[in-house]
């Protein structure tokens, strides 16, 4: 088990924080023309659960799966979105990515008057932080390889 | 527990079948007196609640029925545009049904090429090597299954999250298209399927495949 990276987006789609830990690929464009593909592909699928799901939606998207990696997402009321690309052997990381939202998030960027909302997270507070956090999970479990 | 929908998908990202199979959408009527509290809004042709939620009215459903008359998209059964028949107040009292709305073929057309995209950017947006796109998506109503073979046809199940045993439908699914669609000489490759063998085969392992999924919890 291990974990690939994470982003985390603003509400108009803006890339505030992206880090990665054993991500073993590149996706052959710019970060920024990545974070676009990424956000653009996140607000289609969650259109795209909205209009095919059967029965009213609460949550919405939650993960989805492909044969090498699984994505999590989780979006809080205001719009902010949360993104961890983990492999396939993580389960359900709604409640991490809610704790890094109540915990960290808040705690050292919200609560920090140096950072702006909207802009890309400088505080290296904060990124050690979440460096730290991910590094503790269960499922990070260091793969040597 | 139940399957939802099926979807094929050419390797073009066209639908060339579709199946709902068990559809519970969700219908509230009420009687309502003037003036009319809900905010409606015409969208896409169809009436949509913009605003004013209650009694389980959601926004995003719409006007299905009016006085028990099923309504056609934005204008009654006689001709009359709903926004101007709720807008006079000799109609009332009246009661109007809402609910999620079906959808309607394009819009099925339209969802299958969306996803046939979002398979592609999720396998370009892969952080390992050599990965397939979306297999599954799971939300809290429904789980996606989704199934390419070698051919770039897509076999897509829409099913309850706690159905089990998806993965063998699709294969059965495949086995069902490559015997009575493939096999048919009056089938022409990529174009949809319009055969009644494959009908009910395809039905008959829908149904078989919700008895699996119960009998082995």
């Amino acid at each position: 088990m291990t974990i690939f990276d994470f982003y985390i987006f603003d509400r108009n789609g803006t890339c505030l924080c992206y880090a990665e830990w054993n991500r073993k690929k590149q996706s052959g464009i710019s970060k920024d023309e990545e974070y676009k593909l990424m956000y653009g592909m996140l607000f289609s699928i969650k259109s795209f659960v909205n209009r095919i799901s059967p029965t009213d939606i609460k949550d919405g998207f939650l993960n989805f799966k492909t044969s090498k990696y699984m994505l999590h997402f989780y979006e809080t009321p205001s719009g902010l979105k949360l993104i961890m690309n983990t492999d396939l052997g993580a389960g359900s990381m709604r409640d991490v990515l809610h704790q890094i939202y109540s915990t960290i998030y808040v705690e050292y960027v919200v609560k920090n008057p140096l950072c702006e909302l909207d802009k890309p997270i400088l505080s290296e507070l904060f990124k050690s932080k979440l460096d730290e956090f991910i590094r503790s999970l269960p499922v990070f479990a260091s793969k040597v390889s | 527990m139940a399957i939802y929908s099926v979807y094929i998908i050419n390797k073009a990202g066209g639908l060339i079948y579709q199946y709902d199979h068990f559809t519970n959408r969700p219908e509230v009527e009420k009687t309502f007196s003037f003036p009319f509290e809900i905010v409606l809004k015409v969208f896409d042709e169809k009436v949509v609640v913009a605003f004013g939620e209650r009694d389980g009215i959601k926004v995003g459903h719409t006007v299905l029925a009016i006085n028990g008359k099923p309504v056609e998209g934005r204008y009654l059964q006689d001709g009359r545009d709903i926004m101007e028949f709720l807008a006079s107040p000799e109609n009332f009292p009246l009661d109007v049904k809402f609910g999620r709305p079906k959808l309607t073929t394009n819009e099925k057309i339209m969802l299958a090429s969306m996803f046939h995209s979002l398979f592609a950017i999720g396998s370009q947006l892969s952080p390992d090597l050599r990965s397939s796109g979306i297999e599954v998506l799971e939300t809290d109503t429904f789980k996606l299954h989704c199934h390419q073979t070698m051919t770039g046809v897509k076999f897509i199940v829409i099913a309850d999250p706690k159905q089990a045993h998806i993965d063998v439908l699709l294969k059965k699914l495949y086995e069902v298209y490559t015997d009575f669609a493939l096999k048919n000489p009056f089938y022409s490759l990529d174009m949809p399927i319009r055969c009644d063998l494959f009908d009910s085969n395809l039905q008959g392992a829908i149904e078989q495949s919700e008895k699996l999924g119960i009998s082995n919890i």
